[in-house]
């Protein structure tokens, strides 16, 4: 069970959370192509390595949140704002 | 019979001797022992059969890896199934019985499968019980294979989970755990140490001196306490036994910035014919019984091993007084080539000659316990040397101390026997030597195929004593080392755990935490029958003499001919505001909220991006600024987060709150033709609100919010109110004369009379709002919404999708009954019966459901199909009463 820094509340066990998927999903216009829609609807990276992921705190205070986490070790590398561009990380 | 206690020495507690039964023979033992140290004691040799060839299996360890000895602890609700006697420590009464003997232990009619073993290789029943099914031969095959039975009573035993953390977190109490824990603590951390068996010390309690340690602030120390699973960011599981407590076992989950893994390691047997005969024991579980529990395990003793270890055990066994009848080093060339006795060993054959013993210890050099580092995550690595894997990197905070890092050095060597006979790799599921060979002959070499292939390494024990070897094995087949074999994946639990410390305290009344009503009491007063829909809301109110179903009926009745009043307290309730709250609902909504004035109601579907409904309800507007949002009860919650996350997410920057108010206001549903008349005796003014019209009032000081909306096809007023105030609201409401409460039977019933769609019921993953006949205004929509791109696939165009109608028949059509799309069944489906019901007011059966083309088949009659029955129905709308809607508004 993932150890996950709420930048609210601290450091809470991951069944406190609710991953929503990926971060820095656009959503495209409804004038958006079929191949652009089906690519938002279903399509996923897949990673070995570092994803991004947008969480929300919902059995804490509710704040959404981005998070880097290796696919792999699952160690969460950054924690950042939902509105804010994914970090620069050492490799 | 050759086991028995020595007269001195051992851990146990000679002045406090305990009575147990074993297959129903009352027998002795100490404070100390465990079961299957007191078993051998009392010259118990067969303990139980194996799994497949029913061969009689003697206890063969002393520890978590034994493969052997699995009992039934208990009986009746105490009932435990395929607990492992090594495991089991001995207590006053205990009570166990050996699995897999039909129908003794003594006699098993089963062993017939060892003279057959030739017709049983590895994969049989993939190979032969394929035909026509295999589940009509799974019965009769479990039954002969099964490890025992589960209970067939509740567990009436309680549990507890705890949570824990730490700086620093030891597993193993043994000499590497102990002095890890110690340094730890004294350099400040916080440490806690979980050691397995009752007693700190490991191999030294009964293989060296005795090590003490004490708790102190922050070192906690818990004995008895297994830890089983190794999981994400250095989270540990534990089971604690603690049958002297309050519970019997506790679940520690235990976070810590670091854990030091001091397991240990198990000694492996050697393959070899005849190695399964009770008496052929590992060596170090012959030394452990004899020092640590005083008991010898046999008269005289063979020992026979590939590695230096061998000479000291000779020296313990001798101290122990068992006679030394030879020792057999691999390295000199001596081999053990059979073995003779069936119920116990009464010699063995080597290449020496013949050599008498009841009793032969086998060392086959050690495998250290990286059970829990792989779970962590961490690789292992075969060491060519010492001939054992061992911990390689670590992904998480974590390293191994001890024998769990291989810190020993036993000069090993390798050792193949090539002596025919029946060898087993895995003594707990009768997997030999043969069947590997069989599995690499037919390619299935990697070690996950051979594992399914022939079951090595499944069961209770999940292979301690038998996985490296048989992918040493395997390895010698297909001219590969173990590391290019490998292993397969190492998964929690290290050993077996209980459904009970699973659950804890949540079973039964506090599985889960139950919701009820404002008004929960008022309800139980009027004799509701209640059910759970997440709330504990009532179904009914029977009288005297009456059934549920008549009861929704009358309630029904009541509410199309006068006036019924229902607890909607549960309805979701969502404030929105805010000075982009319209803005925000447009794109929330299928339909426009913006356009809709203050005081106004309109009722509006929510869609997910797939363009299928998940809920639907209705807006009011509250103020210019401000909505109230009522949502299905069941999706309050969902739909509240859902509105954040868009808000969060997508829409960080707009003005608008969003305040789930669900529990505050409980809401009371007055409805029928009288439902004006009640309210206004109740002292609402609501003569003059029209249909889709809210209003705000007070009621004395209270507060109340008055929508006029209808789910019952009657004019109706869904009255809400501080939760506190709704009981008084029901009391004096329903002492108004010709108001009769109803539950949520009848509002079922009337709903589907008026085909009103219940989402989830009439709708499920596929519907969107063209398929319940909703669809035709989002074309004069011109904003984008949740789901809209979606709605435009060609997909949803289709004609032929299943579209909500109304059903009429003769019969009352079933729940889920398919519509035949041919006049004999098997044949394709057409849709489904959705709702369904035998009209209260029409007094015939109808229902809804959704058919392919539905909207364009009304009046045609349809058969429909279910569990072998055959229905015939009528299409028709979906809507069976006052389609214009009339009642609504007068």
């Amino acid at each position: 069970m993932l150890n996950i820094e709420c930048p609210h509340c601290g450091a809470r066990p991951e069944h406190e959370f609710r991953c929503g998927g990926d971060a820095h999903v656009v959503r495209p216009p409804l004038s958006a192509s079929g191949e652009t829609w089906a690519e938002y609807l279903f399509g996923h990276d897949n990673p070995k390595g570092d994803q991004t992921e947008r969480w929300c705190h919902s059995f804490g205070c509710g704040l959404w949140f981005n998070v880097i986490r290796d696919t792999v070790s699952h160690e969460i590398r950054a924690v950042y704002p939902i509105t804010a561009q994914r970090p620069e990380q050492a490799a | 019979m050759s086991g028995a206690r020595r007269p001195g020495g051992g851990r146990i507690d000679r002045n406090r001797p305990l009575c147990f039964s074993f297959d129903g023979r009352t027998l002795s033992g100490f404070a100390g022992d465990t079961l299957a140290s007191a078993l051998l004691a009392n010259g118990v040799d067969v303990v139980g059969r194996s799994f497949k060839y029913h061969r009689p299996r003697g206890v063969f360890a002393a520890g978590a890896e034994e493969p052997n000895a699995v009992v039934q602890l208990e009986i009746g609700a105490y009932l435990s199934p395929n607990r492992v006697a090594t495991e089991i420590e001995l207590y006053e009464g205990l009570v166990a019985h050996s699995v897999n003997a039909w129908p003794s232990l003594g006699f098993d009619l089963y062993a017939i499968n060892d003279r057959l073993s030739r017709l049983l290789p590895a994969g049989f029943y993939y190979k032969t019980f394929m035909w026509p099914h295999w589940h009509l031969f799974e019965g009769t095959i479990r039954k002969a294979a099964g490890l025992g039975a589960a209970p067939t009573q509740p567990d009436p035993d309680r549990y507890e989970h705890r949570h824990a953390h730490c700086d620093v977190l030891v597993i193993g109490g043994g000499q590497a755990g102990i002095s890890a824990a110690r340094d730890a603590a004294q350099s400040g951390a916080r440490v806690m140490l979980v050691e397995a068996s009752s007693e700190l010390g490991g191999r030294a309690l009964w293989a060296g001196d005795a090590i003490n340690v004490d708790q102190t602030e922050n070192l906690t120390i818990l004995t008895r306490t297994t830890a089983f699973g190794y999981y994400d960011h250095n989270l540990v599981a534990a089971v604690e036994d603690c049958s002297s407590g309050v519970a019997k076992e506790r679940l520690w989950k235990i976070r810590a910035k670091q854990v030091v893994i001091a397991t240990g390691a198990i000694e492996r047997p050697l393959v070899f014919p005849g190695n399964d005969v009770p008496g052929v024991m590992l060596a170090s579980a012959v030394q452990r019984y004899a020092h640590g529990f005083g008991v010898a395990a046999g008269k005289r003793v063979a020992l026979f091993g590939n590695n230096d270890g061998l000479f000291d055990y000779a020296t313990a066994f001798e101290a122990a007084g068992i006679e030394i009848a030879a020792i057999l080093d691999t390295r000199r060339g001596e081999e053990v080539i059979g073995v003779k006795g069936r119920k116990r060993v009464r010699a063995v054959q080597t290449s020496r000659g013949e050599i008498a013993c009841d009793l032969l210890a086998v060392s086959g050099g050690w495998s250290p316990v990286v059970h829990l580092f792989s779970q962590s995550g961490g690789s292992i690595s075969f060491c060519d040397k010492r001939q054992m894997f061992v911990p390689d990197k670590a992904v998480q905070q974590v390293r191994c101390v001890g024998a769990a890092n291989g810190d020993f050095d036993l000069n090993t060597q390798p050792w193949q026997s090539r002596a025919k006979g029946k060898a087993f790799v895995d003594l707990a599921n009768d997997v030999t030597a043969a069947d590997v060979m069989l599995a690499a002959r037919e390619n299935y070499a990697s070690v996950e195929h051979l594992k399914r292939y022939t079951t090595l390494g499944m069961g209770p024990d999940q292979g301690k004593t038998s996985n490296v070897n048989g992918l040493m094995l395997m390895g010698d087949a297909t001219g590969r080392t173990p590391d290019a074999v490998g292993t397969t994946r190492f998964r929690p639990p290290y050993t077996p755990i209980s459904f009970g410390v699973i659950s804890g305290a949540r079973v039964g009344n506090l599985m889960r935490p139950r919701k009820f009503l404002p008004a929960h009491g008022w309800h139980q007063t009027l004799g509701a029958v209640f059910e759970d829909y997440g709330w504990q809301r009532p179904d009914a109110y029977p009288q005297a003499g009456e059934s549920l179903g008549e009861a929704a009926i009358r309630e029904a009745r009541a509410v199309r001919t006068s006036a019924g009043l229902f607890d909607a307290s549960p309805l979701g309730k969502i404030e929105v505001w805010g000075s982009d709250a319209a803005r925000f609902l447009d794109f929330i909504y299928v339909g426009t909220m913006s356009t809709l004035n203050p005081g106004r109601i309109r009722y509006g579907l929510m869609l997910d991006e797939n363009g299928v409904i998940i809920d639907d309800g209705v807006a009011i507007r509250l103020a210019e600024d401000r909505f109230l949002l009522h949502t299905t009860s069941g999706g309050a919650e969902r739909i509240a987060a859902m509105l954040d996350e868009w808000l969060q997410c997508e829409f960080s920057g707009w003005d608008v709150r969003v305040l789930d108010c669900t529990l505050q206001w409980g809401t009371v549903t007055l409805s029928g033709p009288n439902a004006i008349e009640v309210a206004t005796a109740l002292g609402l003014p609501v003569e003059a609100l029209p249909h889709m019209h809210f209003r705000a009032d007070q009621l004395g000081n209270v507060p109340v919010r008055v929508a006029r909306v209808s789910y019952t096809g009657e004019a109706t007023l869904e009255i809400s109110v501080p939760a506190r105030y709704v009981k008084s609201l029901l009391e004096t409401a329903a002492a108004i004369a010709g108001v009769t409460p109803f539950g949520v039977l009848a509002l079922d019933l009337l709903r589907t009379e008026k085909g009103y769609v219940h989402v989830g019921a009439d709708t499920d993953g596929m519907t969107t709002p063209g398929d319940i006949g909703l669809g035709r205004a989002i074309a004069k929509k011109t904003s984008d919404f949740v789901g809209r791109r979606s709605l435009l696939r060609p997909a949803c165009a289709r004609e032929d999708r299943l579209q909500l109608v109304g059903l009429e028949s003769a019969n009352a059509l079933p729940i889920g009954a398919h519509i035949m799309e041919g006049s004999n069944a098997p044949c394709p489906s057409g849709g489904f019966v959705t709702s369904t019901c035998i009209s209260p007011t029409l007094g015939r059966p109808i229902a809804l459901a959704r058919i392919r083309e539905g909207r364009a088949r009304l009046g045609e009659t349809v058969k429909l199909f279910d569990l072998g029955q055959i229905f015939e129905a009528k299409i028709v709308a979906p809507c069976f009463l006052d389609p214009d809607g009339r009642r609504l508004h007068d």
